[in-house]
C-alpha cells in the first residue's frame, strides 16, 4: 500500500508539477513580456518607408488615435568583425542624438548610450554582444551605405522590439551572423544619406484608438514615400514568435496535467478498491459498533486526500523549481532584461482543488461500495471470485495454454474494463515519449525539407536595390562558385476578397535546381510561366485556390496594383512565399532583367576566399549562409529539445512505473493465495512469477501498439496546433521515436516487475494459507 | 533432494518421516512462542496417521515442517532416511512438487481454473501423475470436470483439493483440518474419499484434527499437546467414516 500510495502520489505531482511549471511560466513570460512593454514603450504600430521629409511627423500625428510618434532611420549593414570571417549583417536603429528614444526604449545591461552627436559610437544588442563576447570598448568595423566605419561599442542593451531577434527573410535566429545596434540620429542619417529624412517610423495609440483605421491613415501618408505598409503587433516579429512561444506552453499546460490526473484517478480508484475489499471485515466490525456509513466513507475520503495532498504538494514544490528553471532559458532564449516569476495563488489553489475533486469523483463508486456494505456479509468468507473461460481459449486455443497461462488469460478478461484502463495507462506512458522526441523529428523533417529539398544554395547574395541580371556572371566568376541562379524580391500585399497578407513575391527562374518547389508529396515541380504560386498555408490564409485572381498590392518602386491568377499551391513548412517566374514578374514590375540577389552553389574549400571578395563588393547587401544558420539552429534548439525529452521520459517512466507497480500490487495482493497455494504444491518461485509477471506482460505488450496509436494522435493534435505563418510542423514520427518510447516504458515496466518478483520471492507460504482470504 | 530413485518404491511398513527432538519458535518481537517443545515422531508407508490436539498445541507447525512448508528451529527431520532439515528452497520445492501432498482447511483452490484444470495444474509439473480426470473420478466428482470453484460447493471444493494432492501420486498425504470448514455430512464424505485414497493407493496420510471422533479412522493417533507428543494411541480398529459421527 505505502508504495502504490507513492507511486500514485507520484502521477499526482507530476500532473501537478506540469501544470505549475507550464502555467506559472506562461504567466510569468507574459508578465515580464507586459512589464517590458510597457517600461520600455514598445510602440503598437511600426512601419518603413523608402525616405520621407521630416516635416510629416507633424501629419503622422495628426492621424486620430495616434498617441506618441517617433521616426527613425534605419540601415541595414554588413558588418566586419576582427577574427571572424562569416559575412555578418545587421540593422542599425537610430536613437535620438540626445536622451533617450521616446518609443522601443533601450534596457542598457552595461556601458551606456552613445554621446550625443558620436560618429563612431554604437550600442550593441545582448545576444549579438553574447555571441561574440563583445563588452563595451570593444570596436566593429560596420559598412554602411557602402563606406566602412569603425565604430566603438559603448553599451549592451537589450529593446522590447527584438526580444526575439531574426536576420530578415530567415527562418531561425542566428546571433552570431546578425545583430540589431543603435547609434546617435544624426551621425547614422548622416552615414546613410538621410539628414532631415526617415525611413522608419513607431508609433503609440491612445486608448480606444482602432489600429486599422490607423494603418490605413499611415499607409496613405507614407504611399508617397516608398512606405512599405505599416503593421501593428500582432505582425511585429519578435512579438508574434513570443505570442506562438506562449500559445504552445498553454497547450502543454492542458494536455499533461489531463492525461496524468486521468491515470491517478484510475490508480487510485483500484487501490482504494482493493483496500476496501481487504479492509471489508475491519469495516463490518466498525459498522457494528455502530460507525455510520458517512464516518466509514469518509475515512476513505481521508486516505484518498492523504495521498493527492502528498502529490500536490510534492508537484507544487517541484512545479515551481521546474516553472523557474524553465522561465530562466526562456529568458536566456528570448531577450528579457528581468524575469517577473510569479506563481498565482489560484493557480496552486486550482491544482489542489481539481486534483482533490478529481480523485474523490473517481473513488466515489468504491467508496460508495464500503459504506453500503452490510455488516453480516462482511464477516462472511468470500466465495471463490467467478471466472469464465475465455473468448481466445472457447475458439480452439485452449488445448495450447497450460494451466498458468489459462489462469492468466481468465484473470485479465474477467475484469475487461480495469485491464483495459491498465493498459492505457501504459499506453499514455508510451505517448507522454512519442510527443517528447516528436519534436525533435518534426524539426528534422522541416530543415530536410526546407533545405534539402527546396532551398538548397549554400550562399544566398542579396544587393542593396534590384540589379541588372548581369550580377549573376560577375559572382560565378569567383574562385570557388560552382553555380547560380538570380532571384528577385517583391515586398507586396496579397489580398483576396476580404483578406491580405503581407509578404515577398518571389520571382525564380523556372528550371533552376538551387530553388525547387515541392508538390505535396514533396516533388521538385516546374514554376509555371504564368501566375503566382504560393505556399499552401497561405492559400489557406487568403482563401485562395488555384484559379482565383488575387490582388497584388506591390510595395516597391512605383507601387502597382495588379491582378494576378493563382496557379498552384505549393508546400512548405517554414514560412509563407509566394513565387513567380522571374521574366513574368519582371514584366509585371515593368521593368528589365532586375534581379534582388543570386543563389550560389559553391565549393565549402572556398568560402573564405567568397566572403573575402563579397564583402568588398558594394552592392551587395547581405550574405546568407545556410549550413552556418542552420548548424546555429540546432545547437540552440537542441538543448532545450533535449531537456524536453530528459523532462518527458522522467514523466513517461513514472507513468509506466506507476501503472505497472499498481497493477503488480494489486493483482500480488489478489493472487498471493492462489500463487502460495500453488507454491504448496511445488511450483517453483519462476513459475509463481510466470502467472504474475506474464500479466503485467501482456499489459505492456497490448499498450505498445495502443499507445503508438495514442502518441501518434497527440503529436497530430500538437501539429495541428502549430500551424502559424512563421512555420507548420509536420506530423513525422522516426521510427527511432517509437523505439525509444517502448525502451523507456519496457525499462520501467521490468523495474517494477523486479520490484514485485522480490516480493513474491518472500511470500510466507504458512501465513498466507493460515488465513480464510 | 534431486535423487528420485528413493520415491514411490516403498514397502509397506517403512518409515517415510522421521522427527527428532524437533522444536520450532516463533518470535513475536520481544515474546518468544514455543510452538514445538522436542517432538519425536514416525510416520510409516502406508499407514493413516491422526494428528489430535487442542487449537495451538503446534500441529499445524508439525504438519508444516515434515511437508517442507516450514523449517525447525532445532531437530532434525529425515524423509526416508534424508535430512530435510534446513534444505535451501530449491530442493524443499521439488519435494514438495513429488513427494507430498497438501490438503487444507480452506480449500485454496485456483479460482480461474476449472476442477480438471486444478488437477492437470500439479499433474502438468509432476513426476508421474495420474490423468487428472481419473483423480476427480476418485473423489467421485467424476461428473463435475468443467466446474469452476465458485460453482461448487464447499464439500466439493474440498474434494477437488484432495484430487488435486493425490493425482501427481505423492508418498504423503498431509491433510490440516480437511473438514474444518465443512459440515458434518460433507466432512464425513470428505473423510471417506481419504480413507479410500489411503487404502485404495497406499500412500501415508497425516490428519489432523482437533475432533477426537474422527481419530477412529486412523490406524494410530498422536497426541499433541503444547508443543509435545503427549501420547500415541493403535486404534485396534479403524471405523470407516460413515460410521463416524459428530
Ligand atoms: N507464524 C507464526 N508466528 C507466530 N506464532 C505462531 C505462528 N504460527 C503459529 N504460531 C503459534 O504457535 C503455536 C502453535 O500453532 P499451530 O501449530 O498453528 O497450532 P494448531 O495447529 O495446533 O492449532 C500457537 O501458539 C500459535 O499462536
Ligand atoms: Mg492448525
Amino acid at each position: 500500500m505505502k508504495g502504490q500510495a507513492l507511486a500514485i502520489a507520484l502521477i499526482i505531482a507530476s500532473g501537478v508539477a506540469t501544470f505549475i511549471m507550464s502555467v506559472s511560466t506562461m504567466q510569468s513570460l507574459k508578465l515580464t513580456q507586459a512589464t517590458f512593454y510597457k517600461d520600455y514603450r514598445f510602440a503598437d504600430v511600426f512601419a518603413s518607408l523608402k525616405r520621407a521629409p521630416e516635416g510629416l511627423q507633424t501629419r503622422i500625428r495628426e492621424i486620430p488615435g495616434v498617441d506618441r510618434v517617433e521616426t527613425r532611420v534605419s540601415a541595414a549593414v554588413n558588418i566586419d568583425i576582427p577574427g571572424f570571417p562569416d559575412p555578418v549583417t545587421g540593422n542599425i536603429i537610430s536613437i535620438p542624438d540626445i536622451g533617450e528614444p521616446l518609443l522601443n526604449k533601450l534596457f542598457l545591461r552595461e556601458g551606456r548610450l552613445t554621446e550625443p552627436f558620436r560618429d563612431d559610437e554604437v550600442v550593441i544588442g545582448e545576444a549579438f554582444a553574447g555571441a561574440h563576447g563583445f563588452t563595451p570598448g570593444d570596436k566593429l568595423g560596420v559598412i554602411i551605405n557602402g563606406r566602412r566605419r569603425d565604430l566603438t561599442i559603448v553599451g549592451i542593451a537589450l529593446s522590447p522590439e527584438h526580444i526575439y531577434q531574426m536576420p530578415p527573410g530567415a527562418f531561425f535566429p542566428d546571433f552570431e551572423r546578425y545583430g540589431v545596434m543603435w547609434m546617435g540620429r544624426t551621425p547614422l542619417a548622416t552615414a546613410y544619406d538621410m539628414k532631415g529624412a526617415f525611413n522608419d517610423v513607431t508609433l503609440t495609440l491612445s486608448p480606444n484608438a482602432n489600429v486599422n483605421d490607423v494603418i490605413d491613415r499611415l499607409d496613405e501618408l507614407l504611399k508617397p514615400y516608398g512606405g512599405l505598409g505599416a503593421y501593428s503587433r500582432k505582425d511585429q516579429l519578435s512579438h508574434r514568435y513570443l505570442s506562438e512561444e506562449f500559445r504552445q506552453l498553454e497547450q502543454m499546460a492542458a494536455m499533461f496535467p489531463v492525461i496524468f490526473l486521468g491515470v491517478a484517478v484510475f490508480l487510485l480508484n483500484v487501490v482504494i478498491s482493493r483496500v476496501i475489499h481487504m479492509q471489508r471485515e475491519e469495516i463490518a466490525v466498525l459498522k457494528a459498533f455502530g460507525y455510520s456509513n458517512f464516518d466509514i466513507g469518509m475515512h476513505f475520503v481521508k486516505l484518498v486526500l492523504m495521498i493527492v495532498s502528498a502529490g500536490v504538494i510534492t508537484g507544487i514544490t517541484g512545479g515551481v523549481r521546474l516553472g523557474q528553471w524553465m522561465s530562466n532559458i526562456y529568458m536566456e532564449f528570448y531577450r528579457f532584461p528581468f524575469l517577473k516569476y510569479e506563481l498565482r495563488p489560484e493557480i496552486v489553489v486550482i491544482a489542489a482543488f481539481v486534483s482533490a475533486a478529481a480523485a474523490i469523483l473517481g473513488t466515489l463508486h468504491s467508496l460508495r461500495k464500503a459504506a453500503l456494505l452490510p455488516p453480516a456479509q462482511a464477516m462472511r468468507p468470500e466465495p471463490p471470485a467467478t471466472y469464465r473461460e475465455t473468448l481466445p481459449e472457447r475458439i480452439g486455443l485452449k488445448r495450447l495454454l497450460s494451466q498458468p497461462t489459462r489462469m492468466i488469460i481468465r484473470h485479465i478478461w474477467r475484469r475487461p474494463v480495469k485491464s483495459l484502463l491498465s493498459v492505457t495507462g501504459i499506453a499514455f506512458a508510451f505517448a507522454i515519449m512519442m510527443v517528447g522526441s516528436f519534436q525533435g523529428d518534426a524539426l528534422d523533417f522541416m530543415v530536410y525539407v526546407q533545405f534539402g529539398l527546396s532551398q538548397r544554395e549554400d550562399i544566398a547574395v542579396t544587393f542593396v536595390e534590384p540589379t541588372s541580371g548581369t550580377a549573376l556572371y560577375e559572382l560565378q566568376g569567383l574562385e570557388g562558385v560552382e553555380y547560380g541562379e538570380v532571384f528577385r524580391s517583391v515586398p507586396a500585399r496579397l489580398r483576396f476578397r476580404r483578406r491580405s497578407y503581407r509578404t515577398a513575391i518571389q520571382g525564380l527562374r523556372s528550371g533552376g535546381d538551387l530553388q525547387r518547389l515541392l508538390d505535396t508529396d514533396l516533388k521538385p515541380v516546374e514554376l509555371p510561366l504564368s501566375g503566382i504560386v504560393m505556399t499552401d498555408h497561405l492559400g489557406e490564409m487568403l482563401g485562395v485556390r488555384e484559379g482565383d485572381l488575387l490582388t497584388v498590392e506591390v510595395l516597391e518602386g512605383r507601387r502597382p496594383v495588379l491582378t494576378v491568377p493563382v496557379a498552384g499551391l505549393v508546400k512548405q513548412y517554414l514560412g509563407v512565399s509566394a513565387y513567380m517566374d522571374l521574366s513574368a514578374l519582371n514584366r509585371l514590375m515593368h521593368e528589365g532583367n532586375a534581379v534582388s540577389g543570386v543563389y550560389l552553389a559553391t565549393d565549402s574549400r572556398y568560402l573564405p576566399g567568397i566572403f573575402k571578395k563579397l564583402k568588398e563588393m558594394p552592392r551587395v547587401a547581405g550574405t546568407g549562409i545556410r549550413e552556418k544558420a542552420i548548424a546555429k539552429f540546432y545547437e540552440t534548439m537542441g538543448e532545450t529539445i533535449l531537456i524536453f525529452t530528459l523532462i518527458n521520459t522522467l514523466l513517461a517512466g513514472i507513468i509506466a512505473f506507476g501503472v505497472v507497480y499498481n497493477s503488480a500490487r494489486i493483482a500480488l495482493s489478489e493472487r498471493s493465495r492462489e500463487l502460495a497455494s500453488l507454491r504448496v504444491l511445488g511450483f517453483t518461485r519462476g513459475e509463481i512469477s510466470y502467472i504474475l509477471l506474464g500479466e503485467l506482460s501482456i499489459f505492456t505488450l497490448a499498450a505498445v501498439p495502443l499507445g503508438f496509436l495514442i502518441g501518434r494522435a497527440m503529436c497530430a493534435y500538437i501539429a495541428a496546433n502549430l500551424k502559424t505563418d512563421l512555420f507548420r510542423v509536420p506530423l513525422i514520427l522516426e521510427s527511432s521515436t517509437y523505439a525509444f518510447a517502448a525502451t523507456v516504458v519496457l525499462v520501467s515496466a521490468c523495474i517494477s516487475g523486479l520490484i514485485v518478483r522480490r516480493k513474491l520471492d518472500r511470500l510466507d507460504l504458512v501465513a498466507v494459507l493460515k488465513t480464510k482470504e | 533432494m534431486t535423487d528420485n530413485s528413493i520415491s514411490n518404491t516403498i514397502s509397506p511398513g517403512s518409515v517415510v518421516f522421521s522427527a527428532r527432538t524437533v522444536t520450532k519458535v516463533y518470535n513475536m518481537g520481544e515474546v518468544k512462542v514455543h510452538a514445538l517443545r522436542g517432538v519425536d515422531m514416525e510416520l510409516y508407508a502406508g499407514e493413516m496417521v491422526v494428528l489430535l490436539g487442542p487449537s495451538g498445541s503446534g500441529k499445524s507447525t508439525l504438519l508444516n515442517i515434515l511437508g517442507g512448508l516450514d523449517t525447525a528451529t532445532s531437530g532434525h527431520v529425515t524423509y526416508h532416511g534424508r535430512d530435510i532439515t534446513g534444505a535451501p528452497d530449491k530442493e524443499l520445492t521439488e519435494y514438495r512438487r513429488v513427494h507430498v501432498g497438501f490438503v487444507f482447511q480452506f480449500y485454496n483452490l485456483i479460482p480461474s481454473l476449472t476442477a480438471l484444470e486444478n488437477v492437470a495444474v500439479v499433474t502438468e509439473i509432476a513426476a508421474q501423475p495420474m490423468d487428472p480426470a481419473e483423480a476427480l473420478a476418485l473423489v467421485g466428482l467424476g461428473n463435475r470436470l468443467d466446474h469452476f470453484p465458485a460453482q461448487l460447493s464447499g464439500g466439493e471444493q474440498q474434494r477437488v483439493a484432495i484430487a488435486r494432492a493425490v493425482a501427481k501420486n505423492p508418498d504423503v498425504l498431509l491433510c490440516d483440518e480437511p473438514t474444518g470448514a465443512l459440515d458434518s455430512a460433507t466432512g464425513i464424505v470428505v473423510l471417506e474419499v481419504l480413507e479410500r485414497v489411503n487404502r485404495e493407493l497406499g500412500t501415508a496420510t497425516v490428519l489432523i484434527t482437533h475432533n477426537a471422533d474422527i481419530a477412529e479412522m486412523a490406524d494410530r493417533v498422536i497426541y499433541l499437546s503444547d508443543g509435545l507428543i503427549s501420547r500415541v494411541h493403535r486404534n485396534e480398529r479403524k471405523k470407516p467414516p460413515h460410521e463416524l459421527r459428530w
